[in-house]
């Protein structure tokens, strides 16, 4: 960007410097250099920073598609998905989440997604989602759904992502019932839970390993550990000791002196 | 400097008389399902602003509920701002109900502003009120007190202003910081140190100081408007009708905006002006309470063309509109609004807000909802979903911060919160080592460790860690909404995280952490 910043700064001097335009026409030239110049589809919402290592270019590309997954039985999936939309929701984008009657939005919040630009949509029927997430794609930065038993048609499927990579949006599938490869795919390989014994502790931290791949720019599988959620209910980088702790002193029990 | 001695006539309830209705009938008039006017008979059954309508029908059953039409108010007003034309030419309307106009001629004229009131009074066919005071603020002020006119005496306006509350200034934050400071009357904002206002609260809170004072909301302009702003457009052939004159003045509106934005510069007053083809020339003035936007002075030159042409035939010009001005009338700096550099898009509340309307057009009510926190023991309900029919998304809205919920809440679950929370409880089974249910005793003692978990009649999991249990007594004043429960965190041996409540000898998953 620092060239067209360069380019904008030459044109106000120029037209300053000139002195005989108009102001009112200096003006729109100037609207016209500083306009953006980035396609939509360069450009990228925001990650929190503990997912940008599994991103190419550290953020979510506006038009694309992501899927998130989780190895059966493994969860993890959900947190993941409200992870990725944190960043960009806080940074002003709005988020519709269709077809996820049992979100938790406690959770949702501490990962730090912005509640008040949360949509939540019931599921529509098969023959409805076509026309629902496409009216959502035109509004809404970031569409998550989960499509569920039913599924959504693979014509609609289609339609829906090329109307996302028109108007910008990006599409989060969740779950099954989607046709067709993603563009970003994201998967939970590994998950483990701290801080839970035999009747005592709570739920602290789950460790988990998530893996990406797919297409063009994603294709190169990157992998990351993270503390997902962490004891914040945030996401947390894992840092593996640099060392093994040398052994404690052994503890000398007091003894009478006098 | 002190403020322009001013009256303003306030015509009682405006929305409801320009729809027809009798004040005596219980109307009110209701704009994104909030109440936007009332009708006294309404407000004596309890329907007051703001409600919500379906809460001010409960107040009162036989309430006439109409819809919001600036428009039908605008048109409605014309005749009583022509017939306030008899006692001066500069008749300012600042919304349709209210006008505004300065003294100092009139009164002079009819021999002081008590005469001058009981004039007008008699001229306009409504019920209204009538205020004076010195500037546009505390005369409008002082209608609203009126029963049915209040004089404020010359140089005894800031007398006047201090004993009201600040809410009168109709900026709901500011007011709200000042409240918790201990300002709670103009006049205690007024009595503060000019500079510390400024330094403290910016422009927003420079103007209100200036208000609460009684001095003009603007410091005064050192330069008129220069005359070449003025926008003007031939209608050929000239308009009887309001849509090809609405059309030439969306046009025009774009026009001086840009003009006055080239400029650097915003206008609060405009004249909107019209000439006929026989000659007869129709003027009025607008005024509005901070800059008009392109949209806005459109809008108000629609309203009123709408008034002239679709008037009563008494006032309605006698030949087409051939020609349409506008002249920006006072003119201050544009305070402005800096976006984003890069093209950041500022106005994606509307475009989320439309979204949703037309998702709500395709799925029905109650299909689209937004969070909005309550504070609860349970994850289910400490966040609840609202019909997103009752609220405007554009807007902030204090139910979507978690700072909105007071109070510890003991017992709720600790952090992190569950990713998924089932509405309802999906059915469990928990049972020991010997394959019996895990009961929790009345004094909260488990009578076993749990061993296995099915959820939903599915395949057994091997609890692989747990705690608890916790136990949740709750409204236990209620006998009725009695609820006696008992929470389990249960890690399954596929590392699947799931709390677990037994109410009734009943196990059921209340969220899984996934």
């Amino acid at each position: 960007m620092p060239t067209t910043l360069h380019a904008a700064l030459d044109g106000i001097e120029q037209v300053f410097d000139a002195g005989t335009m108009g102001a009112a026409e200096a003006l729109e030239e100037l609207k016209e250099r500083v306009r953006p110049v980035a396609l939509a589809q360069q450009q990228r919402l925001p990650v929190l920073p503990g997912l940008a290592d599994l991103l190419p270019g550290a953020g979510l590309r506006r038009g694309s598609t992501v899927s998130i997954s989780a190895v059966p039985q493994m969860g993890g999936a959900t947190t993941l998905a409200l992870a990725l939309l944190a960043e960009a929701s806080r940074a002003g984008s709005w988020v519709a989440a269709v077809g996820l009657p049992s979100l938790g939005l406690v959770a949702a919040d501490e990962l730090g997604v912005a509640l008040e630009r949360l949509v939540l949509v019931a599921a529509p029927e098969r023959d409805g989602w076509g026309s629902v997430v496409a009216a959502l794609i035109d509004g809404f930065d970031l569409v998550v759904l989960h499509a569920g038993r039913g599924g959504v048609r693979p014509t609609d499927a289609r339609r829906l992502v090329a109307r996302g990579r028109e108007r910008g949006s990006v599409l989060v599938q969740l779950g099954a019932g989607w046709a067709g490869e993603a563009d970003l795919a994201l998967q939970v390989t590994a998950a483990r839970w701290e801080g839970l014994g035999e009747g005592h502790g709570h739920l602290r931290a789950r460790r988990v390993t998530v893996t990406s791949g797919g297409r063009g720019e994603a294709a190169r599988p990157r992998q990351v550990d993270l503390w997902l959620p962490s004891s914040e209910g945030t996401v947390a980088p894992v840092y593996e000791p640099l060392a093994a702790r040398p052994a404690a002193e052994p503890v000398r029990p007091l003894r009478a002196v006098s | 400097m002190a403020a322009v001695r001013t009256l303003v006539v306030r015509c009682s309830d405006w929305p409801i008389v320009a729809a027809g209705h009798d004040r005596s009938e219980a109307v009110a008039v209701v704009h994104a399902n909030r109440v936007l006017a009332t009708s006294p008979a309404a407000r004596a059954a309890g329907v007051a602003r703001r409600q919500r309508r379906r809460e001010a029908q409960s107040h009162c059953p036989a309430l006439v509920v109409l819809d919001h039409d600036p428009a039908r108010d605008a048109r409605a007003f014309e005749p009583i701002v022509a017939a306030l034309d008899a006692i001066t030419p500069r008749v300012e309307i600042t919304v349709p109900g209210q006008v505004a106009f300065p003294t100092r001629g009139p009164s002079r004229f009819f021999g002081g502003d008590d005469a001058l009131v009981e004039r007008i009074l008699g001229l306009v066919p409504v019920p209204c009120r009538v205020g004076v005071a010195d500037g546009p603020f505390a005369a409008a002020l002082a209608a609203r007190t009126g029963e049915p006119c209040r004089v404020v005496a010359p140089g005894a306006t800031p007398a006047f202003l201090a004993e009201l509350p600040l809410a009168a200034l109709e900026q709901p934050d500011l007011v709200d910081v000042l409240t918790r400071l201990g300002i709670r009357t103009l006049g205690a904002l007024a009595a503060l140190p000019a500079p510390d206002v400024l330094a403290r609260f910016g422009i927003a809170g420079q103007r209100a100081w200036r208000l609460a004072g009684g001095l003009d909301e603007h410091p005064p302009a050192t330069a008129p408007p220069p005359p070449d702003l003025t926008v003007s457009a031939e209608l050929d052939p000239p308009a009887d009708t309001v849509a090809p004159a609405a059309f030439v003045a969306r046009g025009l509106a774009e026009e001086l905006h840009r003009r006055l934005w080239a400029r650097g510069s915003a206008c609060t007053r405009v004249v909107i002006g019209a000439e006929t083809d026989h000659g007869e020339r129709l003027e009025r003035v607008w005024r509005a309470e901070g800059a008009l936007t392109a949209a806005a002075m459109a809008d108000r030159l629609r309203w009123q063309l709408d008034g002239w042409i679709g008037g009563p035939a008494r006032h309605r010009p006698t030949a087409g509109i051939s020609r349409l001005w506008l002249a920006p009338d006072e003119v201050v700096p544009a305070g402005g609004r800096q976006l984003g550099f890069w093209g950041t898009d500022v106005a994606t509340g509307d475009r989320a807000a439309r979204a949703v309307a037309r998702v709500r057009g395709l799925l029905g009510d109650g299909a689209v909802a937004i969070p909005e926190w309550r504070g609860s023991r349970d994850p289910a309900t400490a966040i609840a979903l609202v019909d997103v029919e009752a609220v405007d998304l554009t807007a902030d809205r204090a139910g979507a911060h978690r700072d909105r919920v007071a109070g510890p809440w003991p017992g709720r679950l600790p952090t992190p919160s569950p990713a998924r929370v089932h509405v309802p409880p999906v059915p469990a089974e928990v049972v020991d080592e010997q394959g019996r249910r895990v009961q929790v005793s009345g004094r909260g003692a488990l009578s076993a460790a749990p061993h296995r978990l099915s959820v939903d009649g599915g395949t057994w999991r091997e609890v692989a860690a747990w705690a608890g249990p916790w136990l949740l007594d709750e409204r236990w004043w209620d006998a009725a909404r009695h609820r006696r429960r008992a929470r389990l965190q249960l890690l399954a041996a596929d590392g699947q995280g799931r709390v677990v409540t037994i109410e009734a000898g009943a196990w059921a998953v209340e969220a899984t952490y996934d």
